[in-house]
């Protein structure tokens, strides 16, 4: 036996004590972050894998497809979206396609807008001092920010019965400018930060270039500030293609959005859970694709906005 | 206008002839002339004078060219001065138009007995609705709902705040997680309420009931239940909108330089008092800012409560969005709706100005 053999360093009471300690610190880490991921995905997974059952799959509450029950595709014909009805023609589905095409003119029009008018006032609140009668540069912004105060029910009553004399009642334009004002503070707050954090030696040297004040910012500080345009735009894009109050209140049959088509589904003979599904899932697949895709783009808006 | 203090300075060079500026002048009123003769022609044409139009079209028509020429002229009479106020001025105009011109109309509104259908129109009534709303117990309730509501974001903070703790720290895979966590933010309240509300949490075949009975409640109820329809009705809207502070709180942690929490264990701090006395201080900024965004959307809590319980069973699920979008989806009673939104408009006003005095006097020692 030579003295290799024997072990000459051990280790410590207190460090073989801590390994079994950092295991379970992971497990109990993993075990919260994938019980919140069950929490935040079980519900889209139910409502993707509703509109694939039928009847009794409901009622027996089955849950995997392939193993506890077979698809159909009973959901999706009812909006005329399965792959035997979609050649066919089907009222339903120019239903529910002039629904989707009124939600997506109407949130891409208000983002638009909100962005463009959102982003010229952010920009000029970023370089220049303002004085408009008692309001300096602090009470304007507060002034665009404050608008994020005003709950929707105080301006619904009004714009209704304004709409109804300028006859913009029931339209998607009526739609396109209240959402463009109730999203617009968020432009704001996220761009005045943006374009605060871009130095304003590029316009200086852009101005003694000889170009314009505007033509400096259209050329050189908007494509810098893109992303953050991006990001602004996903946010609005995501709260006014879920608005849901003004909508119902404002639209009856041609501007209806499909929040408002979702909630109006209840039939006669009790909710056919299917078709309920099918529909949801239509409405919120294009933003759930947004999310995935753009998630980045997300989070950076976000985190613009929140930390100065 | 002070140019000193502008960020970016710029050396003007406008002479502006007055010639040009007597033209910028004449193209602002004569605008406005239009504007006020075609709203004039409108209100004789209300009174029958002249033939009536079917809208008020042609007045807003008119106020848009009036918009457009006032924006021109600023540029026209003013120069560079112009051009740069031209960065505000239509978002402002936008604002002004789209809030102060409804918000006076619905005081007029509030302050009359207008019922859309009745026939005698709209009729001032002095505070008939400010009596009607006092002896209201409905109202009551649903403003003493939201202070519940409200509440329930402190849960939702600590929540959203060991998630993004949790992101933050080391593990794998954390793009995957950050994904899975920030859906429910993407999805419609409606759909949520009708997939999650109605269809999950359905008392006879729904999975959530399934559950409560494999755990041995015998016959679950949820949104007949009054003791548990609002803490349902809660977590349904924080499942959405968690998803929103935890990415502002993940912003605020990652800003956090690395080196303070690297000190604090090195001066033998545990985990808990480096959290607690470096982080959370560190933190307290961005968690404000959280916390009061998502009271102004908590505010606006009603698609949920109005797709779900319509705010049963007996109110005890309601807010006060809910409350008056059905005074005037099943009664018709604009007037009365309208005064009970500006007293919430008032509520509110009112508790924002005290929430950010007792902000700033928190803040201010730690700074």
């Amino acid at each position: 036996m030579s003295a290799t053999d024997t072990q000459i360093f051990h280790d410590s009471d207190a460090d073989t004590r801590f390994r079994p300690r950092w295991y379970l610190g992971r497990i109990a880490v993993y075990g919260v972050l994938i019980l919140w991921t069950l929490v935040c995905l079980f519900p889209i997974f139910w409502t993707i894998t509703t509109s694939f059952k039928m009847a009794p799959d409901v009622m027996q509450g089955n849950l995997i497809p392939w193993i506890d029950y077979t698809p159909q595709w009973l959901g999706w014909r009812s909006l005329g979206l399965s792959p035997d009805t979609i050649g066919a023609a089907s009222t339903v589905r120019e239903q529910f396609f002039l629904r989707f095409w009124n939600s997506t003119v109407v949130s891409v029009g208000a983002s638009a807008l909100a962005l463009a008018l959102g982003s010229l006032a952010a920009y000029g609140l970023s370089r220049f001092e303002y004085r408009f009668g008692f309001m300096k540069n602090d009470d304007i912004s507060f002034f665009f920010l404050s608008q994020l105060i005003l709950p929707p029910v105080v301006l619904a009553l009004p714009f209704l019965v304004l709409y109804r004399e300028v006859d913009l009642l029931d339209t998607r334009l009526g739609l396109i400018l209240l959402y463009a004002l109730t999203v617009m503070p968020i432009v704001i707050w996220i761009m005045r930060d943006q374009f605060g954090s871009i130095p304003t030696e590029l316009e200086e040297a852009a101005l003694v270039d000889g170009l314009s004040i505007w033509g400096a910012f259209l050329t050189i500080i908007l494509p810098i500030a893109l992303p953050g345009m991006v990001a602004a735009f996903i946010l609005c894009l995501v709260l006014t293609w879920n608005e849901y109050f003004f909508a119902a209140l404002l639209t009856s049959t041609e501007a209806v959005t499909l929040p408002v088509m979702v909630a109006s589904q209840t039939g006669s003979q009790g909710i056919n859970w299917w078709s309920m599904a099918a529909l949801s899932t239509a409405a919120i697949l294009p933003l759930v694709v947004i999310g995935i895709v753009l998630e980045r783009y997300i989070i950076k808006g976000m985190a613009a906005g929140a930390v100065k | 206008m002070s140019d000193a203090t502008d960020r970016l300075y710029v050396v003007t060079n406008d002479q502006i002839s007055p010639a040009r500026e007597r033209f910028g002048r004449i193209l602002v009123w004569c605008a406005a002339a239009l504007l006020v003769a075609v709203a004039l022609f409108q209100v004789m044409g209300s009174f029958g004078t002249v033939e009536e139009m079917d809208s008020w079209r042609p007045t807003l028509y008119a106020y848009l060219v009036f918009v457009i020429a006032y924006c021109a002229s600023l540029v026209i009479r003013h120069g560079e001065r112009g051009k740069r106020q031209l960065f505000i001025v239509p978002a402002t105009i936008f604002v002004i138009s789209m809030v102060v011109f409804p918000l006076i109309f619905a005081l007029t509104i509030a302050f009359s007995d207008w019922n859309l259908s009745s026939v005698s129109g709209q009729n001032f009534n002095g505070f008939d609705n400010i009596r009607q709303m006092w002896n209201d117990g409905f109202y009551w309730n649903a403003l003493g709902n939201m202070v519940w509501y409200c509440l329930a974001i402190i849960v939702e903070y600590v929540i959203a705040f060991g998630l993004a703790l949790l992101l933050n720290s080391e593990i794998r895979a954390r793009k995957f997680f950050r994904v899975a966590f920030l859906l429910p933010l993407m999805l419609s309240p409606v759909a949520v309420s009708w997939m999650v509300g109605k269809s999950m949490f359905e008392a006879r075949f729904g999975p959530m009931a399934r559950l409560a009975r494999w755990l041995g409640w015998e016959r679950p109820s949820f949104f007949g239940d009054p003791d548990i329809a609002p803490y349902l009705i809660e977590a349904m809207d924080a499942w959405t909108f968690i998803p929103f502070m935890m990415i502002m709180l993940l912003a605020g942690l990652q800003a956090i330089p690395k080196d303070l929490q690297e000190a604090a264990r090195v001066d033998g701090a545990t985990p808990w008092q480096t959290f607690w006395e470096v982080t959370f201080p560190l933190m307290l900024p961005v968690s404000l800012t959280a916390i009061m965004i998502r009271i102004i959307f908590k505010l606006k809590l009603a698609d949920i409560i109005i797709t779900v319980t319509s705010g049963g069973p007996g109110g005890a699920t309601d807010s006060v969005t809910s409350f008056i979008f059905r005074e005037y989806r099943d009664r018709s009673n604009v007037g009365y709706g309208t005064m009970l939104a500006i007293v919430y408009l008032v509520l509110i006003i009112i508790g924002f100005t005290l929430f950010m005095k007792l902000v700033a006097r928190w803040m201010r020692p730690r700074t």
